[in-house]
């Protein structure tokens, strides 16, 4: 089985979110980077599948080069090589169709992908990239066993989970519960050494139309006082004569 | 060249956003000096949609799509949409619906922007306001394709009345075999419970309560508001409660009216999971916790005498105010 995982490099979620050049971006000064969470899910879900199916790992990004760290660290984690789209990734049309050329290039049968990315929480790469390679898609992935030619996803819903049969070629949008917390990996020194071997191709964008472009961003507005009662009476008539929600 | 708006049904009945889209879908088609046409699957009740300022509904009455299909659905819509010359489509945030949008997308070349929080801001060129860096931050956002398709926000733009008579029309959709090569085998999924996406109130547990064995009292407080109850991360990579509650940054959004967090100091990744919530309520022991800074009412106590005691009062408000 070929699997690519698609990684997106994002601010660390401890992150402070601050934005430059008349609040039209943003400023990543002073800002650690991470493999985008719901993607390190579905990374770790791919070494299982290597380690235990004999599959191979391959990861993509698209992105300029100071996210080369971060698909370093994929590396080093035990994907055996990795593609690096080099573009911004503005637009989620955009992204979707670049890795849609790199999919394409490697005949992949499971495409992983995050749920949303943490930074634009678009949700939307992995299920436009299924739909541009006609293949099937599962998204709030947590689950997935693959046997031969069929998968058997989990899937998150509002109030439950839903398993789906499904055949591969799959595309999924992964999220926490795909492993758990403590399966996620932190490279070790080996790992380390071996990724700065592997390759890391760079590749130039293919002609594609960008659908979506982010104008001016801004912060929620600072929040008043917290109103600190010391009995359940006053709460109770606060929640229902002043914030009318109970 | 009406507006298309997705309406969600359950079981015959439409879901609360289908009525919060179906208001948005009536503002903007106004801003565009159209109409706004609903698509329904297998809904009972489809002249409601009228109340909201819908005109026309398309009623999808087919038994293979009684489950939802992501891609039968998006394949639906996107014909419905091509029938209707829709270069505008408006669709909510449920799970269901987010896991089909951009399969809807990818067939359309269409240009989306989820997680919008206002009516659009302008119309020519198209451009809304949406939540980014997972509720740390809006951004206004412009699409540029021929085809828009916005996710609104749960509970954020809300229902409004705008009654209109809503036509009826059959609509069949040519499927074929090659839109279930997904199928849906199994559901699991809690019945007659508010669920975190849907509920009005949240009551949500963290570390403080020490341990599963103490969560009684978060479901009995939310049985007697009708709440959903959820949990910080910690809580959830503990094993205390199920992933399914994990609310934050990873975990689920909540944008409810009202969230109660109990035991909860508010880590950076819980606050902005949780501020699209309209009001927010914090029982801490700790004072210091940042979880005060980011709330409207609180209370410095120990959980495990607030609690109950808020349990009591409240079921004697509640049989007060039936």
């Amino acid at each position: 089985m070929k699997i690519l995982v698609c990684i997106s490099n994002v601010p660390d979620t401890t992150s402070k979110i601050n934005f430059t050049d008349g609040d039209t971006k943003f400023d990543s000064n002073g800002v650690q980077f991470v493999i985008n969470p719901n993607d390190e899910f579905g990374l770790t879900r791919a070494m299982w599948f290597k380690e235990k199916q004999g599959a191979s790992v391959h990861v993509a990004t698209v992105g300029g080069p100071a996210t080369e760290p971060t698909i370093r660290k994929a590396l080093a984690i035990g994907a055996d090589e990795a593609v690096r789209v080099n573009a911004e990734p503005t637009d989620g049309f955009f992204v979707a169709q670049q890795l849609a050329e790199v999919a394409k290039n490697g005949s992949y049968d499971l495409v992983i992908g995050g749920r949303e990315s943490i930074d634009f929480n678009g949700g939307m790469v992995p299920g436009i990239l299924a739909s541009l390679l006609e293949m099937n898609f599962v998204n709030n992935c947590i689950g997935l066993e693959v046997e031969g030619n069929n998968a058997t996803a989990m899937r998150e819903i509002d109030g439950g989970k839903e398993k789906i049969s499904t055949t591969l070629p799959l595309v999924i949008g992964g999220q926490k519960g795909l492993v758990e917390e403590s399966d996620l990996r932190i490279p070790n020194m080996r790992g380390i050494m071996m990724a700065r071997k592997k390759a890391l191709r760079v590749v130039e964008p293919i002609d594609a139309k960008k659908t979506t472009e982010d104008t001016k961003f801004e912060k929620p507005a600072a929040k008043g006082a917290v109103k600190l009662v010391d009995n359940v009476d006053d709460l109770i008539n606060l929640l229902h004569n002043e914030a009318k929600v109970i | 060249m009406s507006v298309l708006v997705y309406t969600e049904s359950e079981n015959g009945k439409f879901k609360k956003n289908a009525f919060e889209v179906a208001s948005y879908a009536h503002v903007v088609a106004k801003q565009m000096g159209t109409t706004a046409t609903a698509i329904s699957f297998n809904a009972e009740g489809n002249t409601d949609l009228g109340v909201y300022g819908v005109s026309k509904v398309l009623n999808v009455s087919n038994d293979k799509l009684k489950t939802f299909n992501a891609k039968a659905f998006a394949n639906t819509i996107a014909e419905a949409a091509e029938k209707e010359g829709a270069k505008v489509i408006i669709l909510s945030s449920s799970t269901d619906t987010k896991f089909m949008a951009p399969l809807l997308v990818g067939k359309l070349g269409a240009g989306y922007v989820p997680n919008v929080v206002a009516a659009p801001e302008n119309i020519s060129p198209f451009s809304v306001k949406r939540t980014a860096f997972s509720n740390k931050a809006f951004a206004h956002t412009e699409i540029n394709a021929d085809i828009k398709i916005v996710g609104v926000s749960n509970n954020a733009f809300g229902a409004h009345e705008n009654s209109t008579s809503a036509s009826i029309e059959e609509f069949n959709p040519s499927l074929s075999d090659i839109d279930f090569s997904s199928k849906s085998v199994d559901i699991d999924k809690v019945v007659g419970k508010a669920t975190i996406a849907d509920a009005d109130i949240v009551v949500s547990g963290g570390r403080g309560l020490k341990g599963p064995e103490n969560w009684g009292m978060i479901e009995e407080l939310a049985e007697v508001l009708g709440a959903a109850t959820a949990c910080s991360k910690p809580v959830s990579d503990l094993g205390w409660r199920p992933h399914g509650e994990h609310v934050g940054q990873t975990g689920k959004p909540v944008a409810s009216n009202l969230y109660i967090a109990i035991g909860i100091s508010g880590a950076i990744q819980h606050l902005a999971g949780v501020s699209s919530s309209k009001v927010k309520v914090v029982i801490n022991t700790d004072p210091e916790a940042p979880f005060f800074k980011a709330a409207d009412y609180g209370i410095v106590g120990d959980a495990f005498e607030v609690v109950p005691q808020l349990i009591e009062k409240l079921k004697v408000f509640k049989a007060q105010n039936a």
